[in-house]
């Protein structure tokens, strides 16, 4: 299986190399046979499709390279020119008066938005290239040109696409690339709370934090990090795996022959995805609290002296949240469950029955095995939802307990990414946080990524008809 | 041998209503506590945590809080449904198109932007937040002008969220896209006038979901609107009253709070369960 991925990988980059050296060619052969409005649109964006009528295209392409070289003057390259060095100038107190220096964080973003801009140019620069090439052969075919209204008319045909995606696009651009690129440069940077913009610089520093987030000494992040992965393995694999088969039980339960009022059943467990969960889930957090109505029953009947620690003690927690997060997933579980146990076929079972199977067996050999196979996807993406899942473990503990031997203000129950969001809010130590979520990436990018290819429905999606 | 094969059944089923009923009991619990958490009288009894669960004397006292003037909660309370009423319109609409083009057309980079995307998805959201919320500040909109910056945060990146709608368009036989081209018809005539009309459950599907989330939103909606107490939204503004120990008498007051939230969004979802059903069976089997 490696091995053919590997291969396929090689044939990815080797098609791409070969469409960069066809790009190349493509520039070269347009200039040499180009004529001079074309040679001329290499400086001067759409110059050749303006005189050949093409006016709504070609300005488009002339608007674009103004658009650039107006941005760049005005804004981006006083950001750009910087961003090898983040700045040098500090701030600086001159008598009562605040002169401000370079700004480290406007200088990174704005950098990372102007090597974008740059980057769009050149693609802009050779689509006019192709552009201009892709008329000259029409005309010397001796077909027509379209006309304005029919290249404009073809944003809602042929190029109906670039309509539907232009904004959607765009906006991922601007509020989830450009973002993404700037907190990965940051994981190379010492922009923490000792070095805040404005008022202070921070600058590169290599591979320096995930060196301090490997390291086991006293000031490393080591040993926290360890934990908190391992926690964030342990939680996401029984939120996973507990609330699957019980909800699958579940949904058998209420499926099964004889037994009434279906709908009420599903219906009052639906209930729990329809309330918000901020509602449902600070409630059941205070209900389990020292204070909270189960110890205040419990202690009232005599049950218990002291409170039960449920948020307080660590391995309490940790398991009162994988009890709680049952009440939360079975009810997804069974309504998906519910759906499929549907399409196996009634035949099936018919037949186990005629040769004596009992329930466990036929659970056992057609249910599940059913079941498993159809929901393989659906369970990976469990899985790496739960390795994120930050609204269950926020509204319930907040990371809590704390514990004095973690770095980085992490408490005992904290997954990777709640810790991730304390050291943002928190200690603003921007660049941990950076390393962190570059290996929440990591570590959701190995079991998305690499243990889908393994699903034996991914694999074989024959296989189960 | 058929008598006994009955009364195992009955036997069987018994004990089926029996953990049914335990389960609706536990399932059940939570929200028959805050609805009469909330009408706990704060006058006579305490706002905070007691140790039984119906209250000695029922009263309005904390509903009628709400709406006093002494705290906003109208207005968080109108900020949520202003931005989960925007949020549905655009990320519906946006989420259609993506689905549209990504099932429907073929052209160039296709394949890689889909790729892209499932990518993208991968870092955890909370990685951009700082950098979000300084991209809102240039705008000017963030403690005052947050409630248009959180609809603009999350309807910008809403086209990644395409999976179940896509797979949905997938299921419409092409065929019928091609007889429509055949006879004329643009593309963009076809997504207006046949594959729109025919998906109404996907639609409204991703509506729902839309809507749902920004009653949940406490992480970046209270990063935005820090310390600006007229532009929280639901979620941050009666969290507070539950974690800072200042707000210990206000327990019966979130309670309160948390039934006038829950009563519409369950209502509504309720109505509109049948869709929500086909949306998450359909995505799960996709994947």
């Amino acid at each position: 299986m490696a091995g053919s991925t590997g291969k396929k990988k090689k044939n990815n980059i080797g098609t791409f190399l070969n469409a960069v050296k066809i790009s190349f060619k493509d520039i070269g052969v347009t200039f040499v046979e180009g004529d001079f409005k074309t040679r001329l649109s290499y400086l001067i964006f759409g110059f050749g499709p303006i005189l050949r009528g093409q006016i709504l295209i070609g300005a488009v392409l002339l608007l674009l390279e103004v658009l650039f070289f107006w941005y760049m003057a005005g804004f981006g390259w006083q950001y750009l020119s910087k961003i090898s060095t983040l700045g040098t100038v500090a701030t600086q107190k001159v008598g009562r008066k605040t002169v401000y220096g370079d700004n480290s964080f406007l200088i990174l973003l704005f950098g990372v938005l102007s090597a974008f801009a740059v980057i769009a140019f050149i693609t802009v620069w050779y689509l006019n290239i192709r552009e201009n090439r892709k008329e000259e052969l029409l005309l010397k075919s001796g077909k027509r040109l379209p006309s304005n209204k029919e290249s404009f008319l073809s944003l809602f045909d042929k190029n109906f696409d670039k309509t539907l995606l232009f904004l959607p696009v765009t906006g991922i651009f601007v509020f989830t690339v450009l973002p993404i690129v700037f907190m990965i440069c940051v994981a190379f940077t010492n922009y923490d709370a000792n070095h805040q913009a404005p008022s202070n610089l921070f600058t590169w520093v290599g591979i320096e934090n995930f060196k301090n987030l490997v390291s086991f000494g006293t000031e490393g992040f080591g040993p926290t990090f360890l934990q908190v992965l391992a926690w964030t393995l342990v939680w996401a694999f029984f939120a996973t795996f507990i609330d699957y088969f019980l909800g699958l039980g579940v949904a058998i339960l209420i499926n099964k022959k004889g037994i009434r009022f279906k709908k009420l059943w599903r219906t009052i467990l639906v209930m729990t995805i329809a309330v918000p969960q901020f509602v449902s889930l600070l409630y059941i957090m205070k209900m389990f609290a020292n204070d909270g109505l189960i110890n205040g029953y419990l202690i009232k009947w005599g049950i218990i002296k002291n409170a039960i620690p449920f948020w307080t003690d660590p391995t309490l927690a940790k398991i009162t949240i994988i009890v709680v997060n049952i009440w939360i997933g079975i009810p997804y579980l069974m309504l998906i469950a519910t759906g499929l146990l549907m399409n196996i076929p009634e035949d099936l079972y018919e037949s186990a029955r005629i040769d004596g199977a009992n329930g466990w067996q036929m659970f056992k050999s057609i249910t599940l095995p059913y079941m498993l196979f159809v929901t393989g996807p659906f369970i990976l993406t469990q899985f790496t939802g739960n390795l994120n899942n930050f609204n269950v473990i926020y509204l319930l503990t907040q990371g809590k307990p704390q514990s004095m031997s973690l770095a980085g203000n992490a408490g005992n129950t904290d997954l990777l990414v709640t810790w991730l969001y304390k050291m943002t809010v928190n200690d603003t130590n921007y660049k941990m946080a950076a390393v962190i979520g570059i290996m929440v990436f990591i570590v959701t990018a190995i079991f998305a990524l690499g243990v889908y290819g393994l699903l034996p429905s991914v694999k074989d999606e024959e296989g189960f008809q | 041998m058929n008598k006994s094969y009955k009364t195992k059944r009955a036997i069987g089923n018994a004990i089926a209503y029996i953990v049914l009923i335990l389960i609706s009991i536990i399932w059940l619990f939570p929200f028959v506590g805050l609805v009469l958490q909330s009408f706990r009288s704060y006058a006579t009894e305490y706002g905070g945590m007691v140790d039984y669960l119906v209250p000695k004397q029922f009263s309005l006292d904390n509903y009628t809080f709400l709406f006093s003037g002494e705290t906003n909660y109208i207005r968080w309370y109108a900020n949520t449904l202003v931005i989960a009423f925007f949020v549905t319109v655009f990320q519906t609409i946006i989420i259609l198109c993506v689905s549209y083009a990504l099932s429907r057309m073929r052209f160039a980079g296709r394949e890689l932007l889909m790729r892209f995307w499932l990518i993208l998805g991968l870092f955890p959201g909370f990685l951009t937040m700082i950098c979000l919320y300084f991209l809102l500040k240039q705008f000017g909109l963030t403690q005052a002008g947050a409630i248009p910056g959180l609809i603009l945060v999350s309807v910008a990146s809403s086209g990644m969220g395409y999976y179940v709608c896509k797979g949905y368009f997938d299921t419409i036989p092409k065929a019928l896209d091609e007889a429509a081209r055949i006879d004329g018809a643009t593309r963009a005539r076809i997504f207006f006038t046949m594959i729109i009309p025919m998906s109404k459950p996907i639609i409204i599907y991703t509506a729902l979901v839309a809507f749902m989330a920004p009653w949940c939103d406490y992480v970046f909606a209270s990063y935005v609107a820090f310390g600006h107490d007229q532009s929280y939204n639901v979620a941050v503004a009666m969290t507070r009253w539950v974690w800072t120990n200042d707000y210990q008498g206000y327990f019966t007051r979130f309670c309160a709070g948390g039934v006038l939230i829950a009563i519409p969004v369950t209502l509504l979802f309720m109505f509109l369960q049948k869709y929500y059903v086909e949306g998450v069976t359909g995505g799960a089997v996709k994947g």
